[in-house]
């Protein structure tokens, strides 16, 4: 079973809510946890996993045979990306650009372009309390593409635990839908404000392409107004939890405390949550 | 064109990770930028969270497509199921047949728009069909010109649009004049959105807020614009919050050689004007956080002219 946590927007609570869940449940189930916010990874923070492996991740990038090579510039044409150019008597290959999709190589008709790895990231992986996995990836300074660092983590995940949570990235474009199209469940965070209520909408409509059970978590509860939760009950999402808006939460997660460690009552919380999220992703799948 | 003789400038508002009171403070000085001499037009390049048009009251005046992306497309008539399109996609994008459903079909979650699977079919079977991945706006706003979009929900390409909306904006600068600086909203992250967003402006402000994430992402956005060779300066959000943490980014802004200019106190008129959409500078002008955020306004403007 996959949840993934979720917001349209940073800074809404969301590593909060995924760090808080997985330190809940990890004496009791058997999980992994997997940061997929790889521009901004931030769980290890906060639940201080051992890491003792680490692994490059790459993208193939072509390189050119020039003894093979005729010149016939089909790889360029071929390139939806334009990371080729035929320039002179040589193919130029604009690293930053290419995708490592492998049509150029597969349809060069020599056969004169092989793939090499190009490092653009790394996989770290770990465990925390005690044995549970923990994983996660870091784009490169001044690398541009997220979304292979997330496909290259997410095949490395463990499939013999009972539950895998992933820390999605903020937004609602391909990196997210890179973490979150195989979840079972997503849990959404958001802020009763405007800003929570537009960005919450983006977030429903990433859900309906996916077609994940999901849910919704208030952070923040207290400074808004109540346009978010009118939207939930009209449009039949639960709020799965309220986190109220209080300084002392602000000041315990800037030191690095979780969010059940400074509120205890929150750990019976997230493990409730859990419970409830499972029985619906049963009743989902014997309906 | 080097910076100096450049007739408008670009600013741009990072934060590494959103959350920092970025978008507030961006209208905070939006609105500023109004009441003084350095008029300025805005844009929202947070395409995936484009907050901005709310807080400035924005009313559209032009809309456009945004139409970038291309999806695999399969024709199940010209099929005969040989299995190529599957063998050299890298993406999981192409769906064996199944008993309820007997043909290969693609994923468009998946789908990259490599076009290998084109190439590949023999029975000339697969289409790319052109995606609409958004639409970007022209707007007014009781503060000055805005360009602003909205990436649909689960589509690609939000660094294209941000350069789309970026080029549309100088344009526009340069044709009409009287707008000497560009205030750029940015994304989160470091990633593709964040450099599109951010290549050859002349000033980046960081917003940073204390703590250990906070630390962390600002240290990663530093680097990244460091490597673009981006000039920058920090302001520290939420400065009275954990003081530890205020220490750690000042101490990391001295190694980096990046000016601190401004220390905004925690001051609940920030979160009280977003839930009014109004910059907290109109919302409660002599709060201790609006003070700040003037101040912040001057060296902006001495650092970007003088
Ligand atoms: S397709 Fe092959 S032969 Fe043709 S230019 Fe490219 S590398 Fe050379
Ligand atoms: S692997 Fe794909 S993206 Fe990279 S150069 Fe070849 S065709 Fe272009
Ligand atoms: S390559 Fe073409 S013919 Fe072969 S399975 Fe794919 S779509 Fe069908
Ligand atoms: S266009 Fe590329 S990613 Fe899309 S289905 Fe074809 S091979 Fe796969």
């Amino acid at each position: 079973m996959k949840i993934a946590i979720a917001s349209g927007k940073g800074g809404t609570g969301k590593t909060m809510v995924a760090t808080s869940m997985a330190a809940a449940l990890a004496p009791i189930h058997n999980i992994q946890m997997l940061d997929c916010d790889v521009e901004a990874p931030n769980a290890h923070l906060f639940l201080n996993p051992t890491i003792n492996e680490i692994k490059p991740a790459s993208i193939n990038i072509p390189t050119i045979d020039y003894e093979q090579c005729i010149l016939c510039g089909q790889c360029v044409d071929i390139c939806e990306f334009n990371a080729l150019a035929l320039l002179g008597d040589k193919i130029e290959v604009f690293e930053q650009l290419c995708h490592g999709c492998g049509s150029c190589s597969i349809h060069c008709p020599v056969n004169a372009i092989t793939e090499t790895p190009r490092k653009i990231g790394e996989l770290k992986f770990g465990t925390f309390n005690k044995n549970r996995p923990f994983l996660f990836g870091e784009l490169t300074i001044s690398e541009p593409m997220s979304t292979p660092i997330i496909r290259q983590l997410k095949s490395n995940m463990k499939d013999d635990v009972e539950v895998t949570i992933l820390d999605s990235p903020p937004g609602a474009s391909c990196s997210v839908v890179a973490t979150l199209h195989d979840a079972d469940y997503v849990i959404l965070v958001t802020e009763p404000t405007p800003f929570g209520l537009h960005d919450l909408k983006q977030m429903i409509g990433v859900i309906s392409e996916t077609g994940s059970l999901a849910g919704v978590i208030i952070n923040r509860d207290g400074i808004g107004d109540s346009a978010v939760e009118d939207f939930l009950s009209k449009n039949g999402y639960p709020i799965l939890m309220k986190i109220p808006y209080q300084e002392n939460i602000a000041e315990g997660l800037a030191s690095g405390k979780l969010l059940i460690d400074i509120i205890p009552e929150f750990e019976d919380a997230f493990l409730n949550l859990y419970e409830m999220i499972k029985e619906q992703i049963h009743e989902e799948i014997y309906h | 064109m080097s910076s100096l003789n450049k007739v408008v400038k670009e600013l741009v508002i990072l934060s590494g990770k959103g959350g920092t009171g970025k978008t507030s403070i961006t209208a905070a000085l939006v609105h500023l930028a109004s009441q003084s001499p350095t008029k300025s037009i805005f844009v929202d390049a947070d395409v995936d969270a484009a907050n901005l048009a709310l807080v400035t009251s924005a009313e559209h005046l032009e809309q456009h497509d945004f139409i970038s992306s291309k999806l695999a497309q399969i024709d199940p008539e010209r099929c005969n199921l040989c299995n190529e399109c599957y063998e050299v996609c890298r993406y999981d994008a192409i769906e064996l047949p199944t008993e309820a459903n007997p043909t290969y079909r693609v994923i468009d979650l998946l789908c990259d728009g490599c076009v290998s699977c084109v190439y590949s079919c023999p029975q000339s079977a697969i289409k790319m069909i052109d995606q609409q991945d958004g639409v970007w706006f022209f707007s007014s706003s009781p503060y000055g010109p805005l360009f602003h979009a909205e990436l649909f929900p689960a589509a690609e390409n939000s660094g294209k649009l941000v350069t789309l909306i970026r080029q549309r904006t100088k344009q526009f600068a340069e044709n009409n004049g009287g707008h000497p600086l560009i205030i750029i909203d940015g994304p989160p992250g470091i990633g593709c959105p964040v450099i599109a967003s951010s290549t050859g402006v002349d000033l980046a402000l960081l917003v940073a807020e204390p703590g250990l994430s906070g630390s962390h992402d600002l240290r990663r956005v530093v680097q990244t614009l460091e490597h673009f060779q981006i000039p920058q300066v920090i302001c520290i959000n939420k400065a009275n919050l954990y003081k530890k943490g205020v220490e750690e980014i000042k101490y990391f802004a001295e190694e980096n050689n990046i000016q601190i200019i401004g220390e905004l106190p925690f001051d609940t008129s920030i979160p009280k004007a977003m839930v009014q959409s109004k910059p907290v500078t109109v919302f409660s002008p002599n709060s201790p956080a609006s003070n700040e955020i003037k101040k912040l306004w001057e060296k902006l403007q001495k650092i970007l002219f003088d």
